[in-house]
């Protein structure tokens, strides 16, 4: 398993936009890929799940991974999160 | 033949599309073929999927990228494993069909983000249930319209149009709308006059008489709808829609004059404006000025405040469009019926006597601030007169009117650059108002009546309200002594008087207005040729010896029937 933690920079938060990217970024992957916020945690595939969250901006979050391509997954995880300008890696 | 209320002139003749929302409910069933209920389920979540495929492509080419960004969450909310692995479970533990599955499982999701503390989340319910519904009704086999995808030439036939509905409207294919609801005021009937599409609103029942595909002739300028017209009736009315061409073709040639009456007073025909989009409109028209920019649309459909900043771009925006020409800016009025989520204000009993405008900004007063900060940065860019909306008491203009002088002051402090020569006025749309303008007329740099809520105000008739329609008045004899009331205490004390309610843009109320000496008619900017036409073939030397009969009558119905046969011909024309 991988995990990273980030903080959210967006002024937003992970709203609606931002979490679609978000769930695009790791459909493809076969591993489970997870998001905690405040001791939470919900599969990062489900747009829902990931909105349930209300992460706000400056929150702290930890997205993990777990399965055969779980470094891919992560990886792609960072590049949206750049690409969205949604936050940095701590 | 239906009767409803003219909202937006024109004709127009085409195919019925019945904007309604299908019976969704559904019962629970108990199955025995598991895999077939699977399918049946996966059947209807690939088809939503197509549909919102096709809306999506369709905002992003119409709407930009925003609007299609909501749809590519839709889709992912069809997909979304936490949503349909559940549905599919339930399907195979309880042995239940596809539609109770589907209905139980997105209602524990909508209760979920509804009870969220957080706005932005409560509104992603609706989203739920938006993209949920779209699946049942494929499960259901019924059929949800989609503004979005029509793509033939047809009147929408429907309750209501809210808003968003009219936002979506495809003025290449729709051709008219006709609505069981709604009043000349009424927000689908100011859409209708913005999109130059001819509306009949307030018709009661015409979803039940109209069916799918039917042919159906709106008729706009007599609020008339007619279902699967006689060829003759097609004919009559493809007469009339070419005259209209003509006329529309003569008010053109007036784009540029002054708007002058027959005996060669000068009166200034200004347009109501709600965003910086809506100023190309004005000068299309030829309109003379803003009499009347809403700025709560800035504050609407979204999560928190306007900044200053954010502001004063739009301000500044509409003053330098406007090349130089007036712009009224109307001071935030929310409340009432115009609710803001983010302010979180408690549930009023009578919102329209409640806490809203000019009230609410002297409570709030940073919110105020902010705005007139914004406004009197603004306001060397164009020519900028403000007004306070809802003024029921001296002090409330005297208080509002000080706070706009100490921001300048503290502007000025700073070196910001601010015009000297803003004008300051307020809205008369409270009786009280009205009856004390004597008083007023001291303290104002100009008033703008107000008709819409004096109407309801004076007639003490909510003026969303079916059942008491008939009593929403514009020609009563009480308003129009109001009206001359506030026209006679401006001009004692040499102040200018507009009127920025739906009456200033009645052909009907044209000619009483001009005799009674109002100074500017603020109106849709589709009414401004048209109104300019009718001044200037009216003469006000004249008209105004028939003051005094109006005023003596004892119902609008004796005022408007007098008018029509003394000053306009029957079909209220000259």
């Amino acid at each position: 398993m991988v995990e990273k933690i980030f903080e959210i920079t967006s002024e937003a938060g992970l709203h609606a936009r931002p979490a679609t990217a978000l769930v695009h970024s790791v459909n493809v992957f076969a591993s489970n890929v997870n998001i905690e916020y405040k001791g939470r945690s919900v599969n990062l595939k489900s747009i829902m799940g990931v909105m349930s969250l209300g992460v706000p901006h400056g929150a702290e979050i930890k997205i993990s991974a777990d399965g055969s391509d779980e470094q891919e997954a992560i990886q792609a995880v960072i590049s949206a999160i750049e690409k969205e300008a949604l936050g940095v890696v701590k | 033949m239906i009767t409803g209320i003219a909202a937006s002139t024109g004709i127009s003749i085409a195919k019925a599309y019945l904007f309604e929302q299908p019976n969704l409910n559904v019962e629970k069933k108990l199955i025995e073929n598991v895999e077939l209920e699977i399918d049946r389920l996966e059947k209807a979540l690939d088809q939503a999927k197509q549909e919102l495929i096709q809306i999506k492509d369709h905002a992003l080419k119409e709407l930009g990228q925003d609007k299609a960004d909501i749809f590519a969450a839709h889709l992912l909310v069809l997909s979304d494993p936490e949503l349909i692995n559940p549905i599919k479970e339930k399907i195979q533990m309880e042995k239940v069909n596809a539609e109770f599955s589907l209905k139980e499982v997105s209602a524990l999701f909508i209760v979920m983000f509804e009870q969220m503390d957080n706005e932005y989340m409560k509104e992603r319910a609706a989203d739920i249930r938006d993209v949920t519904n779209r699946v049942q009704a494929h499960l259901l086999g019924v059929t949800i319209p989609n503004l979005n995808l029509i793509n033939e030439e047809v009147i929408i036939i429907a309750e209501d149009l809210t808003p968003s509905d009219t936002a979506q409207l495809n003025r290449q294919f729709v051709k008219g709308f006709t609505t069981n609801i709604g009043g000349r005021t009424s927000h689908s009937a100011i859409m209708a006059r913005s999109l130059e599409i001819p509306a009949v609103v307030g018709t009661k029942n015409v979803t039940k008489l109209v069916k799918p595909g039917d042919l159906v002739i709106v008729d706009g300028l007599d609020g008339k709808v007619i279902i699967n017209p006689s060829t003759e009736e097609i004919d009559h009315y493809n007469e009339k829609k070419v005259s209209l061409e003509k006329e529309k073709q003569e008010w053109a040639k007036l784009k540029n004059s002054a708007t002058v009456s027959l005996d060669g007073e000068h009166v200034e025909l200004a347009a109501n404006i709600g965003t910086p989009n809506d100023v190309q409109g004005v000068l299309n028209n030829g309109g003379e000025g803003v009499g009347l920019y809403r700025t709560e649309f800035l504050y609407m459909g979204r999560e928190q405040l306007p900044t200053e900043e954010e502001q004063f771009v739009a301000y500044k925006t509409v003053l330098e469009n406007m090349q130089g020409k007036p712009v009224v800016v109307r001071t935030l009025d929310i409340g009432g019926d115009k609710e803001l989520p983010y302010l979180h204000f408690p549930k009023e009993m009578n919102p329209f006597l409640g806490y809203r405008a000019i009230r609410l900004c002297l409570d709030q007063q940073e919110i105020f601030r902010t705005q007139l900060r914004a406004l009197l940065r603004a306001s060397t860019y164009g020519h900028l007169k403000i007004m306070f909306p809802m003024i029921a008491t001296l002090e409330e203009f005297l208080e509002a009117k000080s706070i706009l002088l100490e921001e300048k002051e503290l502007l000025v402090s700073q070196g910001e650059e601010v015009s000297s020569t803003i004008e300051v006025g307020m809205m008369v749309e409270i009786p009280a108002t009205a009856i004390m303008a004597d008083q007023f007329a001291k303290e104002v740099d100009f008033f703008s009546i107000g008709t819409n809520d004096l109407i309801q105000y004076t007639m003490a008739v909510d003026r969303m309200n079916e059942q008491v329609a008939y009593l929403y008045q514009p020609y009563h004899p009480a308003i129009l002594r109001l009206v001359k009331m506030v026209v006679d205490a401006a001009h004692k004390e040499g102040k200018w008087v507009g009127m920025c309610g739906e009456m200033a843009g009645d052909q009907t109320a044209i000619p009483i207005l001009l005799a009674m000496g109002l100074d500017e008619f603020s109106m849709s900017a589709s009414s401004i040729l048209p109104a300019r036409s009718l001044i200037s073939k009216l003469n006000k030397k004249e008209l105004e010896d028939l003051i005094p009969t109006l005023l003596s009558f004892k119902s609008g119905a004796e005022v408007e029937s007098y008018i029509k046969s003394i000053v306009l011909n029957n079909d209220g024309k000259l």
